[in-house]
């Protein structure tokens, strides 16, 4: 019965080419606007740590006071990122199953040859925990050790792209590597790994970079050599002593920290704990107001800091009132087509077909709209996605990927939404009365 | 004009009318919004900059030893007399930062010593005597830099210098209705280091996206000083048409100078135009794709007004035919097929123009965006309506070709 549905589908559309062409262009165009423009925000509102996001948690501790907010904020958010003092009260305690603050550094690295220009790279200067605390892939060797991180040794981590550049992408682990003049042992190369979001470092980043980090280093190591920090610096107020020395002893914040916390229990003892440490600097007469501290997982993080960008949302959002008017259009148009068969559906009824054939039949045409609209939107998404780099900003183009499940869903879409469109002309389609159809011709 | 007919013909497919109103009002919401976005956006692209941007050209070298701070001094002493030696340079100074750049140091603007809010907040630019030159921007009062006056220093130290200019909206911010021209500001964070106002130049933009803080898009401050930072940006003004000559021949010397420098391959170097492309990159981008929405969206309503009249037309052979042979003429034909269309149009848009508001509305309070204006509203209900007249022009003319025979054949 199928095939002779789609037989009479097939004929049907192509006794008014025109109409039938104008329906698949427009479901083609609203599926392939909406699905280029959903491609772009899968892509930036993504999970990037997906197993594990719910176990990450920022700290943020309200180190400047109400006071140090500055004239645009209304809310009563604490600082995003941490200054050098309560970070490393937050690290020295030790609260969390795994932990590490980190700040961005952007040394200069001196290959071998001395041919060659040195060049800059960025990366962080972070603590041992921070590997295993998000499942960084190791091609060879693995992080460093806690003791690596008290005793300040002179290791790296290097991603594998550095490790083309300088070491012709052989297992350099052990071998020796320049970084702003000085020594450092490589006891890991990194496997692919370029989350995006950045989800470690979203204040210094944004939440997108285009390149991959290249270089970790031990984090008291780099404050040890007075490695200076590539992010962000925000200050609330004017660090009594110059250089970067000074900028450790002020409150100044440019420092992002995260903490792994398996269960309830121990995201509830970590929060009282941050309570208890602002009580404790409130005593001490460092804070002059009352414990104001967040803890947020990664989504909730990723979510308050706005990394989404608004343009991405009102792009997806027009795109998808345009596939709506697609849709509007589409309904209409199959609904003067349909009634315009209502002798030929008259004929079928009194011949005894029951309604259910009728929306059989009438269903199946308008799925086959959608099948067409689809292939065509297919073809379009895919010159959408190949073309945002046109409009968008490269660090989020990049991310813009026609994948099977993208793929998939267009089609998906395309048939559904057409089908559903089709349902109310199909509606009034069964609701022909035969006698009355029979008797007016 | 006959409407009472028409609308109860009307009753007869209400679906489709309401099906073609709802199009109309749904496609108005979204084109009147589309609209207001690509001018809020492409108004910002044709702000001026204050720099001369033809034959302008940025780079950006990072040192590779990090080597104290003296040596960095007379190396970029060193650099800035080899640029501006070369044939096919006009003038080269060096910076921070410059207009358009992205991003950069910001400081508060005080105007007391012991003021605790901020007047204003502004971009530092640090320069000599030779940056106006280099920029292209004017000076509107006061003096330029001497060269005893450039100084020079490390980048976590406050500012400390005693002469500043400043652009001349930030003059006019600080001193409204009165000159700025040797009154004393605050724009180090340090209290004990004032700095007087030594001239005032013509418009000239900050370095920031600053969507969220449009007050400060041209506030900025000229610093008489050399930035000993781990890399410094150097702006050189080409001499007319020989841009591409410079580039190359400045990229040569630099690293003839000292090749302990890295100048990245890729956006090391940079045209002021290129700057200017990636800074408003993402305002340009959202103009684009929410004009392709725009054209795609009319495109197909007017497509789909077409279809479903020619329908109708089709459908009512008959009874036009009956009117044509009861005297009625084609214009009559014509008039009623257009007065139909308007009709449906003139409840679609009015549907549409609430709609456009609110979805409006809903977006301000969702995302950084700015009230639409009533008259994007009242444009775009006139364009579909035109949309639409035209739309049914096609079909109305075929029905009224209609000829009167019709009314005798039975199917």
């Amino acid at each position: 019965m199928f095939s002779y549905y789609l037989e009479l589908a097939l004929r049907s559309l192509k006794r008014s080419p025109g109409l039938t062409a104008l329906m698949v262009l427009a479901i083609g165009f609203g599926v392939a606007a909406s699905m280029t423009t959903w491609s772009v925000f899968r892509a930036v509102s993504g999970d990037p740590i997906p197993w594990k996001s719910s176990k990450l948690f920022v700290p943020q501790i309200d180190m400047w006071g109400p006071k140090g907010r500055g004239p645009d904020s209304a809310d009563n958010e604490p600082p995003n990122a941490m200054d050098y003092t309560d970070a490393m009260a937050l690290m020295h305690a030790h609260r969390a199953k795994l932990q590490s603050a980190m700040y961005q550094i952007s040394p200069s690295v001196v290959p071998a040859d001395a041919s060659k220009h040195p060049i800059n790279v960025s990366g962080h200067a972070v603590y041992s925990e921070f590997f295993p605390m998000l499942d960084v892939p190791f091609l060879y060797g693995s992080g460093w050790n806690a003791d690596d991180d008290t005793q300040r040794a002179a290791v790296a981590v290097i991603s594998g792209k550095l490790n083309d550049k300088l070491f012709g992408g052989a297992n350099s682990v052990g071998r020796t590597l320049s970084i702003e003049g000085k020594d450092y042992r490589v006891v890991g190369v990194l496997g692919h790994w370029n989350p995006q979001p950045r989800f470690y470092d979203v204040v210094n980043t944004g939440g997108f970079s285009i390149g991959v980090e290249d270089v970790f280093v031990p984090f008291e190591r780099a404050i040890a050599m007075g490695m200076p920090n590539d992010g962000n610096t925000n200050c609330s107020e004017i660090p009594s002593e110059s250089g970067f020395v000074g900028l450790q002893r002020s409150s100044c914040i440019w420092i992002a920290y995260m903490a792994q916390l398996d269960d309830a229990a121990a995201v509830s003892g970590y929060r009282s704990w941050l309570d208890g440490y602002a009580k404790d600097q409130q005593t001490a007469g460092r804070f002059g107001w009352a414990p104001n501290n967040r803890l947020r997982d990664v989504p909730a993080f990723l979510d308050q800091q706005k990394v989404v960008p608004s343009d991405t949302k009102v792009s997806l959002l027009v795109a998808l009132g345009l596939l709506i008017v697609c849709l509007v259009n589409t309904a209409g148009l199959l609904l003067a087509k349909f009634l315009r068969r209502s002798s030929e559906i008259g004929v079928r009824r009194a011949l005894g077909a029951p309604r259910l054939a009728i929306y059989a039949q009438f269903l199946t045409e308008a799925g086959m709209i959608g099948l067409a609209g689809g292939v065509l939107g297919l073809l379009l998404t895919g010159v959408g996605v190949a073309s945002v780099s046109w409009v968008l900003p490269k660090d989020i183009a990049s991310l813009a990927r026609l994948d099977f499940s993208l793929l998939t869903l267009t089609l998906l879409v395309a048939v559904v939404a057409t089908t559903l469109a089709g349902l109310y002309p199909t509606f009034r389609a069964s609701r022909v009365q035969p006698a009355w159809q029979l008797k007016s011709n | 004009m006959q409407i009472k007919p028409i609308l109860a013909a009307m009753r007869h497919h209400k679906a489709g009318t309401v099906l073609i109103a709802l199009q109309i009002a749904l496609t108005l919401a979204i084109v009147c919004n589309a609209l207001f976005i690509i001018q809020q956006r492409t108004a910002r692209l044709s702000r001026p900059s204050g720099v001369e941007e033809s034959n302008l050209f940025v780079i950006r070298s990072d040192w590779a030893d990090k080597s104290d701070p003296q040596h960095t001094d007379i190396q970029m002493q060193a650099d800035l007399l080899a640029l501006r030696q070369l044939g096919s340079v006009q003038d080269a100074s060096p910076t921070n930062s410059f207009p358009l750049r992205g991003g950069g140091w910001d400081n508060f603007i005080k105007l007391a010593p012991d003021q605790v809010k901020m007047t204003t907040d502004a971009a530092i630019y640090f320069a000599d005597e030779h940056s106006l030159a280099t920029l292209g921007t004017k000076l509107i009062a006061g003096r330029n830099f001497t060269a005893s006056e450039i100084g020079s220093q490390k980048p976590r130290d406050q500012l400390s210098s005693a002469q500043v200019i400043i652009s001349k909206d930030l003059a006019q911010r600080l001193f409204p209705g009165g000159s700025a021209l040797g009154k004393t500001i605050y724009v180090s964070a340090d209290a004990n280091k004032p700095s007087t106002v030594i001239g005032i130049t013509d418009t000239l933009q900050a370095h920031m996206q600053s969507r969220r803080t449009p007050d400060y898009a041209y506030n900025a401050v000229l610093i008489p000083a050399r930035l000993l930072d781990d890399g410094t940006v150097y702006l050189v003004r080409a001499k007319p048409g020989q841009l591409a000559a410079a580039m190359h021949d400045a990229t040569k010397a630099l690293y003839a100078q000292s090749r302990m420098r890295i100048i990245d391959r890729k956006d090391g170097v940079m045209t002021f135009a290129q700057v200017r492309q990636r800074f408003y990159k993402s305002d340009l981008g959202m103009a684009i794709l929410m004009g392709i929405i725009s054209v795609v969206l009319l495109a197909i309503t007017a497509a789909g007004i077409v279809g479903l009249t020619s329908f109708w037309v089709g459908q009512r052979r008959k009874q036009i035919g009956v009117r044509r042979a009861l005297g009625a003429t084609r214009g009559d034909i014509l008039n009623y097929f257009l007065t139909e269309n308007l009709l449906i149009g003139i409840g679609g848009v009015l549907a549409g123009a609430v709609l456009a508001i609110g979805i409006n509305l809903w977006m301000v309070t969702q995302f950084e965006m700015a009230r639409l204006s009533l008259a994007y509203v009242a444009v775009g209900v006139v364009a579909l309506l035109l949309l639409g007249q035209g739309a049914v022009l096609a079909p109305a003319l075929r029905a009224s070709h209609v000829s009167p025979v019709e009314a005798t054949r039975s199917v």
